[in-house]
């Protein structure tokens, strides 16, 4: 029962490797959907290209789908698979900080790599300036871990604080990414900019 | 190589998602993209200056035992991302040095905007534990809190500043 390869310490250079494969399947996706472009991703917060809604909750839809298949055929222990802790203020101060720097450099980490990957200079320098925020965090913890620690509330589900089954949940997220997908494929149609989502 | 359109959006998410359910079935975790630059920055730290790194309890956690913070699931993925990222450029003609922008954007602006950007982004996954990939959508799989908060906090910022930075795009 997955996931494979947790717990044995043989298995390290194999999990090293496996996460080496999954990125290149990770990479290969980023770049096949236009993330290495930066004007296609600031396009969603203009209207013109919406693409990073439609990849991110497709692919956001099927993983919990596709898990939660594989935990009802016994093949995927849930328990064993990371479930990010919450710190309410560390999110959304973070997520924040986040948002503002998608806005100003076109990117974010991960497609940023995935630009890189194809030649794109002002990707090496988002990269770049990430190293350096990283840094500046490093330097800094001191002055922040308050605010990374404060507002603690553990690794919990929306499902189970809202009182309902992962299954429901997931519907419901369907049903929310659909009528997203429907928005956003009018707001392509009303902010159409087919040089730049067209142009490569 | 012929250049090729970008693969359909519903289609390469749903890549995606097998990809990121591939991570979550074999090594039980989910994507990442900050995290790999945080280890390569707290690796160059210590081989920099290895006292400080040493000394300071931020970096220290990741040198217990000697053991290298290399020798990590995220390096080992953000490098297969590069490989990944190449051959999908390769085969869809797009690999080319160049510097995009829009046409009314100087160059200098679009690369000093992108690093600052790269500061805040990467600066703010680090408060958040993760970034895009390793907070929101790997988290979303799972279904956490976590993961919607800072789905919904970094896109809705995005739009709350979208009207401040629309001269770099639009």
């Amino acid at each position: 029962m997955g996931p494979l390869l947790t717990g044995i310490e043989i298995s390290n250079w194999i999990n090293l490797l496996t996460a080496f494969l999954i990125g290149i399947g990770f990479g290969f996706a980023l770049e096949q959907a236009g993330f290495s472009s930066s004007r296609k991703l600031a396009g969603m917060f203009y209207g013109y290209d919406a693409t990073v809604l439609k990849v991110f909750f497709t692919a956001a839809i099927v993983a919990m789908v596709g898990a939660r298949i594989l935990n009802a055929l016994d093949l995927l222990d849930m328990n064993l698979v990371f479930h990010n802790h919450y710190y309410i203020h560390a999110s959304l101060i973070g997520g924040t900080i986040m948002g503002a720097g998608f806005i100003m450099g076109g990117f974010c980490p991960g497609t940023g790599i995935s630009a890189l990957a194809i030649g794109k200079i002002d990707a090496l320098f988002f990269l770049s300036g990430g190293a350096v925020g990283a840094f500046i965090f490093a330097e800094t913890y001191g002055l922040l871990e308050k605010i990374h620690l404060a507002g603690y509330r553990g690794p919990v589900k929306l499902s189970s604080i809202m009182g309902m089954s992962d299954g429901l949940f997931i519907l419901i997220v369907v049903v929310v990414a659909a009528g997203m997908f429907w928005i956003a494929e009018k707001a392509e149609k009303k902010f159409e900019r087919p040089e730049i989502t067209e142009e490569l | 190589m012929k250049k090729r359109p970008y693969m359909n959006p519903y289609f390469s998410g749903v890549i995606l998602g097998f990809v990121l359910l591939m991570a979550m079935f074999l090594s039980g975790r989910g994507l990442g993209a900050s995290g790999g630059i945080k280890y390569l920055v707290v690796s160059a730290v210590g081989s920099i200056d290895h006292d400080h790194a040493l000394q300071s309890p931020y970096y220290a956690k990741y040198f217990i035992g000697e053991k290298s913070p290399l020798k990590n699931w995220l390096v080992f993925e953000i490098f297969g991302m590069l490989i990944g990222g190449m051959i999908s450029g390769a085969i869809s003609g797009r690999l080319k040095f160049r510097i995009e922008k829009p046409g009314h954007v100087s160059v200098a602006r679009r690369l000093i905007f992108a690093f600052l950007g790269g500061v805040f982004f990467v600066f703010g996954a680090q408060l958040a534990r993760g970034c895009t990939s390793g907070a929101a959508l790997s988290g979303m799989a799972v279904l956490t809190v976590a993961g919607f908060v800072t789905m919904l906090a970094i896109f809705g910022s995005g739009y709350m500043f979208a009207w401040f930075f629309r001269k770099n795009w639009i």
